[in-house]
């Protein structure tokens, strides 16, 4: 009892996993009803399966490999399945090569498949090795349409349906993201309506004058908001593909100084006339903010230009949303003293309030208004 | 003994120095060349030589590993066979840790599957699981099996001694050295003692932890890997507490008894570097490039060669190789490494922050909170270094390097 439990001590105290665990690499690659791909396996796990050490010297030489060559194949094939449109496609390897990857040698499978009645998604069900090691994942990258997108099998996850579908519905969560972050990000609404606010006023003789038309008020608006648009879109792709990177801390400051100086600005105004300039210069710090939102969500690496695009369009169509209800509602009260007193004047005192406060807990990382969300 | 001008450079050695800046930036520039390149270096090919040697497996270097393959290769043919499920389980577990490889955890897992997603297993086999759940860093599936197993026999000292492990990596203390008191009448001494410091070390006893365990230690041990575990635990005390030379000879007498434990290797380069010594760490580390968390302490260390360059580019994209593929596969084993690896190899400290964040929601170990409070400082986030500087008040944590970094704002 005592050296067992003396054992279980060594056992407990130091079991970290620090080596690359058991993965394959599973690329496929889909034109209607051909599939080709490659399927990487560790030869130390075709080993665990298939024995590829033949003379047991804890060594794998290429002859042995050689000599299991039809071996691996046959015994890779017979734990993935792929069928389309419900019926099953014929699966075939060429002999294995060999490739290096970061934490030793693999066999390589050349992959061809023809799928008899391809339907618009394909089935792939994948059981490789999760008898002899439950922690094994198979790695997919899946490519149809020049679109990839990757998933993971595990023992738990065994089948997986893939097709065009399931890209667009991939996209679609990313823009329904983009949409609620514009909307629940306080900041960037609070921003964007600083700056929208003057829209449907001219500044005339250090006065505020109603606008004479919607149409000059809607190219000032459209002007802002593709500026801030083309800004942030910008930064955004620049950080989420680690081109740039900045202290987040630092950039949630510069955001809510932003905010303070548009609304001050429609109290005391500076600029009356280039606040598309504005929009595009704090828009570039937006951006950065928006890419820390979408890195939180988690970036799939297999795609991640779809889901930057996607983010993007979302947070555009959230944009245009506000603005659809602003313009309108803003141009109908334009005259009245409410709309220049209290609306314009009152609002963006209280919006610069807002931000003067965010300005401080973010610089000085202190809690000062309750959370809103 | 304290030395505080070791202490400040100790901490200092956590960030990159300044003569490293232009190495970094070439492995930055190197990472870059792979991730727009990688597409175009996967060439697979086709080997000419039947004498080549493609791989090498775990038990060119240990033989005995072989009893893994054979033991499998038994219960195959005697499927739902308990005695000899746990048996292969148990040694593959064993395996897992001398070799720091989780195919052998994999392969533990696989044995116990017939009992691994029951809701009522057996005692023998519920004891594994737990450790396993406990090696794959699912803490609370550990601790409910552990609950259940010690509710049923109170005196099964192998699941409160896990237990204790696992609640001191937690930051548990207390709970943990209730578990060590619990012991007491069911193992060596040696056990108990070490089995109290750890968790004691870190919650304001360290001197008295460090004593009674040298203590325990001047006792002829009946079990070296007892010993050896005991001499590390004791040497990362030392160093903690900053007696540097005491924790040199800990190390070194764990590395006489057990040279190839994965673990007390991680351990000793972290000394090492901390001491400003990457000259030692080479050859210590050189044959255990398999093993990401040392060979993460070969490339620190060879960072700060200037003569070791090549290898040192080689190694660091073999780093972000793997630590890819680990996301790739949606793993969170290796948070507290991979932020070390992007404070100081990628000198990312955005993300090293985020990672090691993320790493002290499950684990609460000293180095958690070390790497913690470095990428914080780097990033300049003041919240989480009040964060830290708040646990190390409350759990009373002597660690000089800590102390050192959370002094020097």
């Amino acid at each position: 009892m005592k050296s067992l439990l003396a054992l279980l001590f060594c056992l407990i105290a130091s079991g970290a996993i620090a080596h690359k665990p058991s993965d394959s690499y599973l690329t496929l690659e889909r034109h209607g009803a051909a599939v080709q791909g490659q399927w990487d396996i560790a030869l130390r796990d075709l080993d665990a399966a298939i024995t590829l050490d033949a003379n047991g010297d804890g060594e794998i030489t290429w002859g042995e490999v050689r000599a299991k060559r039809a071996a691996i194949a046959a015994y890779a094939l017979s734990r993935l399945d792929l069928a389309s449109g419900g019926s099953t496609c014929s699966l075939e390897a060429a002999d294995a090569l060999i490739d290096q990857h970061s934490d030793g040698a693999y066999a390589v499978l050349r992959l061809s498949a023809t799928c008899p009645q391809p339907g618009p998604a394909l089935s792939v069900e994948y059981r490789l090795l999760f008898d002899i090691d439950p922690t094994h994942r198979g790695l997919l990258q899946y490519v149809e349409d020049g679109r990839a997108r990757s998933a993971i099998f595990s023992a738990e996850a065994r089948a997986r349906t893939l097709g065009a579908g399931t890209a667009w519905q991939q996209l679609a969560a990313y823009v329904h993201e983009g949409v609620w972050h514009i909307w629940l990000g306080f900041d960037h609404i609070l921003f964007l309506l600083s700056l929208l606010l003057p829209a449907v006023l001219l500044r005339h003789g250090g006065a505020w004058q109603p606008a004479e038309s919607f149409r000059g008020a809607f190219w000032d608006v459209a002007k802002i908001v593709t500026a801030f648009t083309v800004a942030h879109s910008l930064t955004l792709t620049l950080a989420a593909l680690d081109v740039v990177s900045l202290p987040s801390r630092w950039v949630e400051s510069a955001i809510a100084l932003s905010v303070v100086l548009a609304a001050i600005n429609n109290v005391f105004p500076v600029v009356s006339h280039g606040r598309w300039l504005a929009a595009f210069g704090f828009g570039l710090i937006h951006g950065f903010g928006f890419a820390g939102a979408l890195r939180d969500l988690g970036l799939p690496t297999g795609s991640l230009a779809l889901s930057l695009f996607g983010f993007n369009v979302g947070v555009e169509l959230g944009q245009l949303a506000i603005v659809g209800v602003f313009l309108p509602a803003a141009f109908w009260l334009r005259r009245t003293w409410t709309y220049r007193r209290v609306v314009l004047a009152g609002g963006s005192a209280l919006i610069a309030a807002i931000a003067g406060v965010w300005l401080v807990e973010r610089a000085f990382n202190v809690a000062i208004l309750p959370t809103l969300v | 003994m304290r030395r505080p001008g070791r202490n400040a450079r100790a901490a200092r050695s956590a960030v990159p120095e300044r003569h490293d800046v232009s190495r970094f930036r070439r492995c930055a520039w190197l990472l870059l060349a792979l991730f727009l390149g990688a597409p175009a270096l996967a060439k697979p090919y086709l080997p000419t030589d039947d004498g080549a040697v493609l791989e090498r497996l775990p038990e060119k270097t240990d033989p005995s590993l072989r009893d893994v393959k054979r033991l499998r290769a038994t219960l195959d043919r005697n499927p739902g066979d308990l005695a000899l499920a746990a048996r292969l389980a148990r040694r593959a577990i064993e395996a897992g840790r001398e070799t720091g490889d989780p195919r052998f955890f994999g392969q533990a897992q696989a044995a116990l599957a017939p009992w691994w997603n029951a809701p009522n297993p057996p005692a023998q086999a519920l004891l594994l699981r737990a450790t396993l759940k406990q090696s794959m860093h699912d803490f609370t599936g550990a601790l409910a099996d552990l609950d259940r197993l010690i509710a049923a026999n109170p005196r099964d000292g192998q699941a409160l001694l896990t237990r204790a492990t696992v609640l001191t990596v937690q930051g548990r203390y207390v709970e943990a050295r209730a578990d060590c008191a619990r012991i007491a009448r069911l193992a060596v001494p040696l056990v108990t003692i070490a089995c109290d410091a750890a968790p004691a070390s870190v919650s304001g006893e360290a001197a008295s932890a460090y004593r009674a365990l040298t203590g325990a230690l001047a006792a002829p041990a009946a079990d070296a890997g007892l010993a050896e575990w005991a001499h590390t635990l004791a040497g990362e005390i030392a160093q903690r507490r900053g007696d540097a030379a005491a924790a040199e000879a800990h190390f070194r007498t764990a590395l006489a008894l057990d040279p190839r434990d994965p673990y007390l290797l991680g351990a000793f380069a972290d000394f090492l570097l901390d001491r400003s010594r990457p000259r030692d760490v080479v050859p210590l580390l050189k044959d255990y490039i398999r093993n990401d968390n040392l060979l993460l302490r070969l490339a620190l260390a060879e960072a700060r060669l200037p003569e070791m360059h090549s290898s040192f580019d080689a190694h660091c994209s073999d780093l972000e190789g793997r630590y890819d593929a680990a996301r790739r596969r949606g793993d969170t084993l290796h948070r507290r490494e991979e932020a070390r690896y992007a404070l100081e190899i990628a000198g990312n400290s955005e993300r090293a922050l985020a990672l090691a964040r993320e790493n002290w929601k499950v684990q609460r170990e000293s180095a958690d909170l070390r790497i913690l409070v470095s990428a914080a400082k780097a990033a300049g986030d003041t919240a989480a270094l009040r964060e830290a500087g708040d646990w190390v008040r409350a759990h009373r944590l002597e660690d000089a390097a800590i102390t050192s970094l959370l002094q020097t704002r």
